[in-house]
């Protein structure tokens, strides 16, 4: 008897829609058996996790916040999946974006320059995440440099940048020496949605972004456009789709959304400008897009799910010093889990028995 | 035992008194799934015979033969060798037991030496040196030459499928089975194989001849197993039979005859190629050569050639996926269009099927209605300012769907769940639907059932009389004979001059397809080399 996998007539939609599901449940037995090696009670911990996170208004609110970003950059990546351009370097996108917006931010800084100055962040951000994404683009149509090199490698260009940035030039001079720029003015900050809250404007943004991207796949044709390309190069090329053209637009697009969650980002939650504003929200976000199916409203779902994770690592982490380290093993277990359960929608297992062939010679 | 077997025996004509089948198959039943490929196949080869394996395609000879030679394993039944039950691990297993097989995708290396990929094939006990002595010897004693020394990107594909068949002979098999030699071949290389083939069974071996090809098979076997849906329809004597009976068996039913409108006429010239030449896009690609041809409205005109001979790269120069730098070479309703995209050239009224059907003209794992977008979203009013109206798609794959008997499980399903000739009917209807005032068409029936293979080229045929231009590449003779008005060849990447098709006789034809001209002394040159 042996088992093996048999590809199927037809995918399997049903499949397709339990994948991730079947892939969480997979990476919660696997945790369970990592929490009792690291010898905590894995109940405790899974508590810590996914349920008390959920109890209260602060947690709840932070979940979004760390989800905004999650699904506006995971949308972008989305298209550059779908369309098989492989974008790994969002976040370099999203720091890029976020020294960009900054600069308005730093240069207007104490002169009560009006309300203009937080929309002109987020368009300048964007354009910057957009260009900075050119470059692996440009590059792959050009020259056939791989996409996927090219734009991780760019991420530790823009993180350098950063860094450089608040350390020398745009330092708080009041700052104690810490590596930082002076806190954002009131109209270089992203508006809260409650009164001494965490939720702000950037949640909202990121909820049109899905909208606006299930429209564009859904009933446009640069959508089909986008998918037709992905699925099928040669058949696309025969619709008279242009394929480079679509690596560069996908690429822009993805881009300037990581840019304007980078910009969102710091002059929402963080305030200023620092080194390790993310906590690896660009590489994050490539588990949201495949664990969302590279659907946009799988992608909030899918948001929200790894945004709980970050949360209640940190619950962990207070409660039960588990380390926080753990919270990036779990997503890239859950990254594995997800790819793997994928070739079920495709292949599904089945049970050979060699010996069958005999009994039925024999009768 | 051997009693129980003789009563199983289906072909207890005599003609074999006093030896016992070579190999035989009981029982013999492969399931991919639910879906039974092969359903309880009996069948006896017998030494010094050439049995030929008939059917449509999807009828499970491929997966027979491929059970057979050890590349998949059956899921029931067993196959007997000279008399004892084997069960084969892998085609080396097969090939050291005396089976050997030519398949239909030559498994080749462009850039090895023919010698190089005759080694890479063999168990390698002997030197290089000794190989290649043998490999000489062997081609010359079939009649089968090949140089040894030159590298494989450089032959034809007739040359190709001689290495294949010196590559099996060279182990000296009791039994080789061919998967559709004669379909890459012109009519004068086929010849040659079958005087291989007949001296194969003179010295005493099996083979066994996958085709679909009737007149071929009623010609060269002596005895012939009919597959339909994977069960085994009939074995018989082929020369007994007529071609239309070997069809029915095949089928299941009668076929339905394609009608020609006679007194076609012909309009305006509506697709001109002016002396278009074309370097290839990729590696071992072939050049266009100085391409001309004019194609009026109401006409069809056949391109015939052994595949590879530039067919691809002059779709792709019409279709556009491919552009040429002088807009004059290429003309379509009077506007130079060799510059334009497929997009636009759609716009001018050119419609295009291409060979591949998924991948190629349909995306595979999308729904219908969105591969009719593929192509319908130049010129059909089914976009509006960006947004796709999904009731405009879903109404041409109901149309296409009424028009061309479009056989399907559900109204709207991917593409990539239909038959073969369920799909090229989609295909073919879609592009028909549009009105378009050209028509490019590449092997419209290439691996399509009989029943839709007449569908679509009834299709073509009242295309063009309804004022189409229609151009049909195809390998398939008999489908051009039948349905075009001119027939041209490709060699190499040039066009030949069109031959009227009631003067474009098969030994012409061959003539072109294998390189030569048809003056009288090339001409006798050819047919002796």
């Amino acid at each position: 008897m042996q088992l093996v996998l048999e590809k199927r007539a037809e995918r399997s939609n049903t499949i397709a829609l339990v994948s991730p599901l079947i892939a969480i449940g997979l990476t919660i037995v696997t945790m369970v058996i990592l929490f009792a090696i690291l010898g905590k009670n894995p109940l405790l911990a899974l508590h810590a996790y996914f349920i008390a996170p959920l109890t209260d208004s602060y947690s709840l609110q932070e979940i979004a916040v760390k989800a905004t970003p999650l699904v506006m950059i995971a949308i972008g990546l989305s298209l550059c999946y779908l369309a098989k351009a492989w974008n790994i370097g969002a976040e370099g996108q999203f720091l890029v974006g976020a020294v960009a917006g900054s600069w308005i931010a730093v240069k207007t800084q104490g002169t009560d320059a009006g309300a203009w100055v937080l929309p002109a962040m987020f368009v300048l951000a964007a354009a910057a995440g957009a260009l900075y994404a050119l470059i692996p683009a440009i590059c792959k149509v050009k020259f056939g440099a791989s996409e996927i090199l090219t734009s991780l490698m760019l991420v530790y260009v823009a993180d350098l940048f950063l860094d450089y940035l608040v350390r020398g030039p745009w330092r708080d001079p009041h700052g104690f020496n810490f590596p930082t720029t002076a806190e954002f003015d009131p109209v270089a900050t992203v508006p809260l949605l409650i009164e001494g809250g965490r939720l702000h404007l950037g949640s909202i943004i990121a909820l049109i972004v899905v909208a606006a991207a299930a429209i564009l796949l859904g009933r446009t044709i640069k959508g089909f456009e986008i998918r037709v390309v992905g699925a099928a190069p040669r058949a696309a090329r025969f619709g008279g789709f242009n394929a480079n053209q679509l690596i560069i637009l996908t690429f822009a697009v993805s881009g300037a959304l990581a840019g304007l969650a980078g910009i969102i980002e710091v002059a929402g939650p963080v305030g200023h400008l620092q080194p390790g504003i993310s906590p690896g929200y660009g590489f994050t976000a490539i588990i949201v897009a495949f664990l969302g199916r590279l659907n946009p409203l799988g992608i909030l779902i899918a948001g929200l799910f790894l945004a709980l994770t970050f949360i209640g690592g940190e619950q962990a982490q207070i409660a039960m010093k588990i380390p926080l380290d753990v919270t990036k093993v779990f997503q890239g277990i859950l990254l594995f889990y997800v790819l793997a359960c994928d070739s079920l929608i495709l292949y599904r297992f089945k049970l050979v028995f060699p010996n069958r062939q005999v009994a039925r010679g024999a009768g | 035992m051997q009693a129980h077997q003789r009563m199983l025996d289906p072909t207890p004509n005599g003609l074999h008194s006093g030896e016992s089948p070579l190999l035989q198959t009981r029982g013999l039943t492969k399931r991919y799934g639910d879906f039974l490929a092969n359903d309880s196949i009996n069948i006896d080869i017998w030494p010094k015979e050439i049995h030929a394996l008939l059917g449509e395609n999807g009828a499970g000879k491929s997966t027979l033969v491929k059970s057979i030679y050890g590349l998949i394993q059956p899921s029931a039944g067993k196959i007997l060798w000279q008399g004892t039950p084997i069960a084969l691990s892998g085609p080396s297993e097969a090939r050291s037991r005396g089976l050997g097989m030519v398949f239909q995708h030559f498994s080749l290396f462009d850039n090895l030496t023919v010698a190089e990929n005759v080694a890479l094939g063999l168990d390698g006990k002997e030197s290089f040196k000794d190989m290649s002595a043998r490999l000489e010897q062997v081609s010359k004693t079939y009649g089968l030459p090949l140089d040894p020394k030159r590298e494989v990107w450089q032959l034809s594909v007739g040359e190709r499928q001689r290495i294949e068949i010196v590559r099996a002979l060279m182990q000296d098999p009791k039994f080789l089975i061919l998967d559709e030699p004669t379909a890459v071949l012109t009519p004068q290389e086929a010849d040659q194989l079958f005087i291989v083939l007949e001296r194969l069974k003179a010295e005493g071996r099996a083979v066994l001849y996958i085709s679909h090809k009737l007149e071929e098979v009623k010609r060269l076997c002596d005895t012939a197993t009919i597959l339909r849906g994977g069960k085994k329809v009939d074995t018989c004597n082929p020369r007994l039979e007529t071609a239309a009976s070997l069809a029915r068996m095949m089928v299941g039913g009668e076929i339905k005859e394609v009608k020609s409108a006679s007194g076609r006429k012909t309009t305006v010239p509506r697709l001109v190629v002016n002396d278009l030449s074309l370097a290839p896009a990729e590696a071992h690609g072939v050049r266009l050569e100085h391409i001309s041809f004019e194609l009026k409205g109401g006409e069809i005109l056949g391109i015939a050639g052994v595949a590879g001979n530039g067919q691809d790269e002059l779709f792709a120069a019409l279709s556009g996926e491919r552009l040429s730098k002088d807009p004059g070479t290429v003309v379509i309703e009077g506007i130079a269009a060799g510059h334009l995209s497929i997009t636009q050239r759609r716009k001018l009224g050119a419609a295009f099927v291409p060979e591949e059907r998924l991948g190629h003209g349909t995306a595979p794992r999308m729904k219908l209605s969105e591969n009719a977008l593929l192509t319908g979203h130049a010129a059909s009013g089914m976009v509006n300012r960006g947004f796709i109206d999904t009731s405009a798609t879903l109404k041409t794959v109901d149309r296409a769907t009424e028009t061309f008997d479009v056989r399907k499980a559900k109204r709207d399903p991917e593409a990539a769940s239909l038959s073969g000739g369920n799909l090229q009917k989609f295909i073919v209807g879609r592009e028909i639907l549009r009105n378009p005032a050209v028509l490019v068409v590449s092997q419209p029936t290439w691996g399509v059932d009989a029943g839709a293979a007449a569908v679509i080229r009834q299709a073509l045929l009242d295309l063009a009389t309804a004022g189409a231009a229609v151009l049909v590449t195809s390998q398939d003779l008999d489908e051009l004979a039948e349905i075009a008005d001119r027939i041209a060849v490709m060699f190499h990447g040039h066009l030949s001059e069109p031959l009227a098709t009631r003067d474009a006789t098969r030994e012409k034809l061959g003539l072109l397809m294998g390189g030569s001209s048809l003056e009288p002394k090339e001409a006798a040159h050819a047919v002796g080399a």
